[in-house]
C-alpha cells in the first residue's frame, strides 16, 4: 500500500510572479488570453496606488485652477436683452459655427445626428476592424481617386463659402499624400501607418477643432469675423 | 534606534473584534491578503486581483478615462454642497450665485471647482474616445463597450449643458436659448422636443426647474448606471487595451 505525498499549499509573495496555468484557447477567444508571456502584477498596491495618486493630482490641479480663475458670472438673465453674439458652451460652438454656413436643419440636426450614428457603428463596420495602412499595396488609381474625392469635397465646401472646413480638408489631404511611400519611425512614418478609418477620424477631429476654435475666439457681433487680440468683447 | 514604531498599534487594531468585523483580511504583506483587499471590497472588485504590467505604463492609456472618472467624482463632491445653497427658481437662482460669492464660506472656490472640473471632464472624455479609437480598442470583444462609451459621452455633454443654465445669468440664458433653438430645427418633432425640454416655448422658470432635476437627479443616475456597465465590461473584456499588439504597438513591444 503506497502512501500519497502530503498535500501542501505554496504561498508565493513574489509581487510579479505568475502561477503556471493550462488553458484550452479557441482561436476566436478574447484577446487577453492570446498572449502568454505577459508579466502580471498585483492590483494592490500597483494599480490602486496609481489610481489614488491620479485622483489626487486631478484634485490638486483643479483646486489650483479654482483658486486662480473665477467661473464666469454675468448679469442676471434678461430675455429682452440679447447679447451679441449669443454663444453656446464651447463644446457646441463647432455646431454653432456650422450654422453660419449651412441651413439649420443640416447644421443643427442632420450633421450632429450623423456624427452620433457614425460613432456608434464604428465597431460594427468591417472596414474599421480589418483595414491596414492606407497606402499599403495601393497604386496610382488610389491616388487619383483620393485626389478626386478631396477636390470634389473642396469644391462643394467652397460653393458654400465654407473655408473653415475646406482648408482643413486640403491640409489633411496634403498630409495623406505626404504619408505615401514613407515608413519607419518619426511623424511621417506614424502617418503612413494610419488606416483609412483613422484618416477619416483625423479629418473629423481637425475639422471639429478648427470649427470650435473659430466659433470660440474668432466670432464677434452678428457672428462676424474678429481677431481675438484686436477686439474688446467686454466693454 | 529610538524610532517610534506604529507597528504594535496596528497589530492591536487589527486584532480588535470591531476591526475584524469590517476588514476580514490581514495586512498587505502577503499576496493572499493583497488579493483579498481587492476582491473583498465592493468598490475595488471591479478590478481583477492581478493586472497586466504593461497596462500600468502612462503611454498605454494616458489615464484619460481615469481623469474623466476623477472629474466625475469631484463633480459629485462639489455638486452636492452647491445644492445646499441653490434654489431652482427665478430670480432666486441668480441671487444664490451672489450668495455663493459674498456670503457662503468658500462659495466661490466651490463653484469654480465644479465649473472647471466639468470643462475638464468633457475635454478628457473626448480625448479618451480618440485614444480608444486610434488604439483600435473598439475591436471585438469590446464593440459594445465603445457604444456605451458614446452614450456616456452624450450623457456627459447633457450634464454639462443642463448645468450651464443653472446660474441663471445672461451667459446661461442665451447659451441655452441658442442650443435649444437648434433642437427646434428637427423636422416634425423639433418643436415638441423643445417644448418638452423647456416646459414652455422659451427658456423660463419651468426650463430652469427641468434642467435642475435633469442635472441633479436624472442624468447623474444615468451616468452612474452606464459607468457601472462600462467598468464591468472593461474587466470582462480583458482589461484596458492600449496600443494594439499587431499594429504600431509592436514597436513598443520590441522595446520592452
Amino acid at each position: 500500500m503506497s502512501t500519497l505525498p502530503p498535500l501542501t499549499a505554496v504561498e508565493s509573495n513574489d509581487p510579479v510572479g505568475t502561477p503556471r496555468r493550462i488553458a484550452l484557447v479557441r482561436p476566436d477567444t478574447r484577446p487577453s488570453v492570446r498572449r502568454t508571456e505577459e508579466r502580471y502584477v498585483m492590483t494592490f498596491p500597483h494599480l490602486i496606488l496609481r489610481e489614488v495618486i491620479l485622483f489626487q493630482v486631478v484634485v490638486i490641479l483643479l483646486s489650483l485652477a479654482a483658486l486662480v480663475f473665477n467661473a464666469p458670472l454675468e448679469e442676471m438673465a434678461n430675455p429682452v436683452e440679447t447679447p451679441n453674439p449669443a454663444k453656446a458652451p464651447w463644446y457646441f460652438l463647432g455646431l454653432q459655427e456650422l450654422l453660419h454656413y449651412f441651413p439649420p436643419v443640416v447644421a443643427g440636426v442632420l450633421l450632429p445626428g450623423l456624427v452620433v450614428v457614425a460613432l456608434v457603428v464604428i465597431p460594427y463596420a468591417r472596414v474599421n476592424l480589418t483595414a491596414g495602412p492606407f497606402w499599403e499595396g495601393k497604386g496610382r488609381g488610389t491616388s487619383l481617386t483620393v485626389a478626386g474625392i478631396a477636390a470634389a469635397l473642396f469644391l462643394f465646401l467652397a460653393a458654400f463659402r465654407c473655408w473653415a472646413i475646406a482648408i482643413p480638408t486640403l491640409l489633411v489631404t496634403a498630409a495623406l499624400f505626404a504619408a505615401r511611400g514613407t515608413q519607419g519611425p518619426g511623424f511621417r512614418g506614424a502617418l503612413s501607418r494610419l488606416s483609412l478609418p483613422q484618416w477619416i477620424m483625423t479629418w473629423f477631429v481637425v475639422v471639429a477643432t478648427v470649427l470650435t476654435v473659430i466659433g470660440t475666439f474668432f466670432r464677434g457681433p452678428g457672428w462676424s469675423w474678429v481677431w481675438p487680440w484686436l477686439s474688446v468683447t467686454h466693454p | 534606534m529610538n524610532t517610534i514604531s506604529l507597528a504594535p498599534l496596528e497589530r492591536w487594531l487589527r486584532g480588535t473584534a470591531v476591526f475584524r468585523s469590517i476588514v476580514r483580511h490581514g495586512a498587505s504583506e502577503t499576496n493572499r491578503n493583497r488579493s483579498l483587499i481587492v476582491f473583498e471590497n465592493l468598490f475595488l472588485h471591479v478590478h481583477p486581483v492581478k493586472v497586466r504590467e504593461k497596462t500600468l505604463r502612462f503611454s498605454h492609456t494616458y489615464w484619460l478615462g481615469g481623469v474623466t472618472l476623477a472629474c466625475a467624482v469631484l463633480l459629485v463632491a462639489t455638486g452636492v454642497p452647491l445644492m445646499f445653497y441653490y434654489h431652482p427658481s427665478v430670480p432666486q437662482a441668480y441671487r444664490d450665485m451672489k450668495e455663493l460669492q459674498y456670503v457662503v464660506d468658500n462659495g466661490v472656490f466651490l463653484r469654480n471647482l465644479h465649473r472647471w472640473a466639468a470643462h475638464l471632464m468633457v475635454f478628457t472624455a473626448f480625448l479618451h474616445m480618440l485614444r480608444v479609437f486610434y488604439h483600435g480598442a473598439f475591436r471585438p470583444p469590446r464593440q459594445f463597450n465603445w457604444v456605451i462609451g458614446v452614450v456616456l459621452l452624450i450623457v456627459t455633454l447633457l450634464l454639462s449643458y443642463t448645468g450651464y443654465l443653472l446660474p441663471w445669468d445672461q451667459l446661461a440664458f442665451w447659451g441655452v436659448s441658442v442650443g435649444t433653438n437648434m433642437a427646434r430645427e428637427a423636422p416634425v418633432i423639433g418643436e415638441k422636443i423643445r417644448f418638452l425640454l423647456l416646459g414652455g416655448n422659451m427658456v423660463s422658470e419651468n426650463a430652469l426647474l427641468r434642467f435642475y432635476v435633469l442635472h441633479c437627479v436624472v442624468l447623474p443616475v444615468g451616468l452612474l448606471v452606464f459607468l457601472a456597465v462600462h467598468f464591468w465590461r472593461i474587466r470582462k473584456d480583458g482589461g484596458v487595451q492600449g496600443p494594439s499588439d499587431d499594429a504600431a504597438g509592436s514597436i513598443d513591444e520590441a522595446g520592452s
